[in-house]
């Protein structure tokens, strides 16, 4: 699967871009996924010894072991398989507080994924302009229920019900980088009980 | 911005001899009230009468921001400027009054830095030193900024044309590295650069062969631009002299050679905006109405893009050579 | 001057209401018989003895009320008060800045002593009487913002300014037109007017940010804002959307006059000394439709404007459901007569 395309949207969508091979000290990828194949993308392009100084952290999700050997082949010193994005994060975090200035980053794959480690990275002092990413995979959202505050994973419906709190909610485009999430809102609050079906556009 | 109801009424209290070249000034309000507290690397702009000749020249405050009794600036002599700081530096004595803006800051740090690390080039030194005030205070108390920490590194010819060097030196909560050779300006600063820890700030200030120096140090080890800060310290240079019509106020008004665009058209008393007088705010961006001839764009604030179409000039810094040209004022 | 505060709810029996002379105060918003977007922002200085805009941050009747429904909506969702680490000092900014100028506007209201960093604040309305250390945070109940805030009408965003962009890092907000602080902190200026209508498209916001981004120390600037609450209720929050959404199909043609009210916003914009940062008060104004018609122009002018008023604005504001209804009561009282330019109601 290659590079999404994204309708136009409101100014607090993200958009997404390719990543490329920049200079720096050391190359932080953070992947989950079909996120692999932009990495082994800009393998392609990118010195041998570009490797020697990346660190990879990769969540396979729902591709298991497909891209695994041909991450691992790159060569990174440090490269890690994570069971889930939490334990992804947690590694990222920690790495973090050793990371010098000219460290550059690199996220790949959900929109989740890529959202909650610009999160922890902007937490560390690093303008979210200056992390790269590039969407692979899943339209799934990160949703908040903007009533019960409540985070849904991989949201791919609209509406969605939220498991929190059991209100219809839409999905809006309005997203926070704090939250690393989408914005949602009752959707029959002045219609009660009126809810349309739900259909899955975040496939 | 020009609002006249705004300017402080200052007494020069103080004029004492720096280096050399250098002159502190300093200023107590006329009517005697507080000035505002301001943030480190704010600027003001004096505004003097030297013979005829309005100057409005900005300098940086770098007096402590916290003090509300006196606002300082030091002043490098510069024989070959178009006069503003030999009227300081000549003419100017303790108990005239002059009138000063109020500061702006073009030049903030960025508090969501875990660190501010500080490269002076001469008299580039200004700003850094009521921000260092600023932080130091804070440390103790104002804001939870009390995280970050700072360094700073100074350049400049020898030990005896370097402004406040014992202050500095004898600061203990001043991390200071002096590097006495700018007539090799290009020193290898990236082993600096390359061991701050994530989230660091750089600002740089001073001539503009550094700036970009240093700029380009950083970013080829890898720092991003969002992290990096820089402020030039320019004065609108001496040009050939030039004609102007302004259209809104149907005039038509000569510009001296030793004159700015923006300065010609306040002599000719009309009332334009702006703010740092150096190119760099963008507050006195002048639509431009026709041109036949080429406009000396000395600002860093027009996009290539606007500059190719001749929209727009900033009379503040920018010169004109041609047979018309045609503003929007 | 004597003000009577007014014991009232904004909420549950809503016993909010107007005086007359509040009525006459209103800060009517249009000063046209049409209304469209503008960067329509002018000097934040004294007009007209007695109007909203004559003091720097207006206490009316409604303050002690206001101020109780505040604390009722921090005591349910504290988020609403959310300060970034680096805002702390920025929040001083905003504490002296008020106190100050309500000293100085109000000093039978208010008193603020100064002796150095050691400083001593009477607010009567509210019977506080605090001693403490300006700047030492460990001598304040709360975080400077949230101290000064919980005793000041409106909303305030303090926004930090970075990267030639505006960033909302702080902020108190509990009488928000129906955006979230908790959702959007952390954005810039681009970014928490994204879902407006319309106005991306006219530049509107680019040429508001290089304004604001210019605002100097001690020239403020303001502008207004509206739209329209069913109820007098002040937080008409996203977080408690899905309970007050359900209010806005209440309306009858017997209760829309006392029912429907125009919501304005008195924004202004300070420059903040210290911190560089910029402080945006949000002063939120109510007036029922039955108030508002009192005063000849305004019942015919509100008609004209949100009868023309695009879909989409009507839509983002949240009355498109209602407009009919709205338009056919305030139809009653345009009688197509000439109406002056200006907002002030005695103009005519």
């Amino acid at each position: 699967m290659t590079k999404t395309h994204f309708e136009p949207s409101i100014k607090s969508r993200p958009v997404y871009g390719v990543l490329e091979a920049r200079t720096g000290s050391e190359h932080v990828f953070v992947a989950n996924a079909e996120g692999a194949e932009a990495i082994l993308d800009v393998a392609k392009v990118a010195d041998k010894d570009f490797w020697s100084a990346a660190h990879i952290i990769y969540v396979p999700g729902r591709s298991g072991e497909t891209f695994q050997a041909a991450l691992k082949a790159l060569g990174a010193p440090k490269f890690y398989v994570a069971s889930h994005i939490s334990s992804a994060l947690n590694r990222l975090v920690r790495s973090l507080e050793d990371c010098r200035m000219g460290t550059q980053f690199y996220l790949t794959g959900t929109e989740g994924l890529m959202g909650q480690a610009m999160r922890d990275i902007m937490a560390a002092g690093i303008s979210h302009m200056s992390i790269q990413t590039e969407h692979r995979g899943s339209l799934a959202r990160r949703v908040q229920c903007v009533h019960c505050k409540g985070i849904a994973e991989d949201v791919t419906t609209d509406p969605y019900q939220c498991p929190h709190c059991d209100l219809h909610l839409f999905v809006r485009d309005h997203y926070s980088r704090r939250l690393a999430a989408f914005q949602a809102v009752r959707i029959d609050a002045e219609d009660h009980g009126n809810v349309p079906p739900a259909e899955e556009v975040f496939p | 911005m020009s609002n006249e109801k705004l300017k402080l009424d200052v007494v020069v209290s103080d004029i004492v001899e720096v280096t050399d070249e250098i002159k502190r000034f300093e200023f107590q309000r006329a009517d005697g009230h507080a000035f505002p507290p301001f943030s480190g690397g704010a600027h003001v702009v004096v505004e003097m009468d030297d013979d005829g000749t309005r100057r409005l020249n900005p300098y940086s405050l770098m007096s402590d921001p916290s003090d509300t009794a006196t606002y300082a600036i030091s002043v490098r002599r510069d024989d070959g400027g178009r006069g503003g700081s030999l009227y300081l530096h000549t003419k100017l004595k303790q108990g005239d009054r002059v009138r000063l803006s109020m500061p702006n800051n073009l030049f903030s740090l960025d508090r969501t830095a875990s660190k501010h690390l500080m490269i002076a080039g001469g008299i580039g030194i200004t700003p850094f030193l009521s921000q260092i005030k600023q932080l130091k205070a804070q440390k103790g108390r104002l804001g939870t900024a009390g995280k970050a920490d700072f360094e700073l590194h100074y350049f400049t010819r020898e030990p005896a044309k370097t402004a406040y060097l014992a202050d500095l030196s004898d600061d203990a909560a001043v991390s200071l590295t002096t590097y006495f050779d700018n007539e090799d300006p290009d020193r290898d600063l990236t082993g600096v650069m390359a061991r701050q820890p994530l989230g660091t700030h750089l600002y740089v200030c001073g001539p503009k062969p550094m700036i970009d120096i240093v700029i380009n140090q950083a970013r080829s080890v890898g720092w991003p631009i969002e992290n990096i800060h820089h402020e030039e310290f320019v004065a609108p240079q001496p040009g050939q002299p030039f004609t102007v019509e302004l259209a809104k106020s149907g005039l038509t008004v000569d510009v001296g050679e030793r004159q700015s665009l923006l300065e010609a058209i306040e002599a000719a008393g009309v009332d334009a905006p702006y703010m740092c007088r150096g190119g760099a705010c963008g507050q006195c961006e002048t639509k431009i109405i026709a041109c036949d001839g080429t406009i000396e764009h000395n600002d860093h604030w027009l996009t290539d893009e606007q500059r190719a179409s001749k929209q727009a000039i900033m009379p503040c810094m920018s010169r004109f050579s041609g047979s018309k040209l045609v503003l929007e004022r | 001057m004597g003000m009577v505060f007014k014991d009232e709810t904004f909420r549950d029996d809503y016993s909010f209401s107007n005086s007359p002379e509040a009525i006459k105060r209103f800060p009517f918003p249009f000063d046209k018989d049409s209304y469209m977007y503008a960067v329509n922002m002018e000097p934040h200085t004294p007009v007209r003895a007695g109007s909203v805009y004559e003091k720097s941050f207006d206490v009316d009747e409604h303050y002690v009320s206001e101020m109780r429904d505040r604390a009722l909506v921090l005591a349910d969702d504290p988020l609403r008060c959310q300060s970034l680490p680096h805002m702390t000092l920025a929040g001083w900014d905003l504490l002296e800045l008020i106190m100050v100028a309500k000293a100085k506007d109000y000093p039978d209201l208010f008193t603020l002593h100064q002796d150095g960093d050691r400083w001593h604040w009477i607010n009567r309305p509210l019977g506080i009487d605090d001693t403490f250390t300006f700047g030492d945070e460990t001598t304040l109940p709360y975080g400077p913002m949230e101290y000064i805030t919980r005793q000041a009408q409106g909303d305030f965003c303090v926004l930090d300014q970075r990267e030639g962009n505006l960033w909302m890092d702080a902020g108190m907000v509990t009488t928000q037109a129906d955006w979230s602080l908790d959702f959007d902190i952390g954005m810039n200026f681009f970014e928490w007017h994204a879902p407006v209508p319309l106005a991306h498209e006219l530049g509107i916001f680019q040429r508001a940010l290089k304004f604001l981004t210019a605002v100097q120390i001690g020239a403020p600037a303001r502008r207004l804002n509206w739209t329209m609450t069913v109820n007098p209720l002040l937080d008409t929050s996203p977080e408690n959307y899905h309970k007050w959404g359900i209010q806005k199909t209440t309306l009858t043609s017997e209760n829309i006059g006392t029912k429907q009210h125009l919501r304005v916003e008195l924004q202004s914009f300070w420059r903040l000394p210290r911190s560089n940062a910029l402080v945006f008060p949000i002063r939120c104004y109510l007036i029922s439709l039955q108030d508002l018609v009192s005063q000849p122009k305004w019942g015919r002018r509100l008609h004209r404007v949100l009868r023309d008023l695009p879909v989409e604005l009507a839509t983002y504001k949240g009355f498109i459901d209602n407009r009919p209804a709205i338009l056919e009561y305030l139809s009653q009282f345009d009688d197509g007569a000439e109406t002056s330019l200006g907002t002030w109601p005695e103009d005519d």
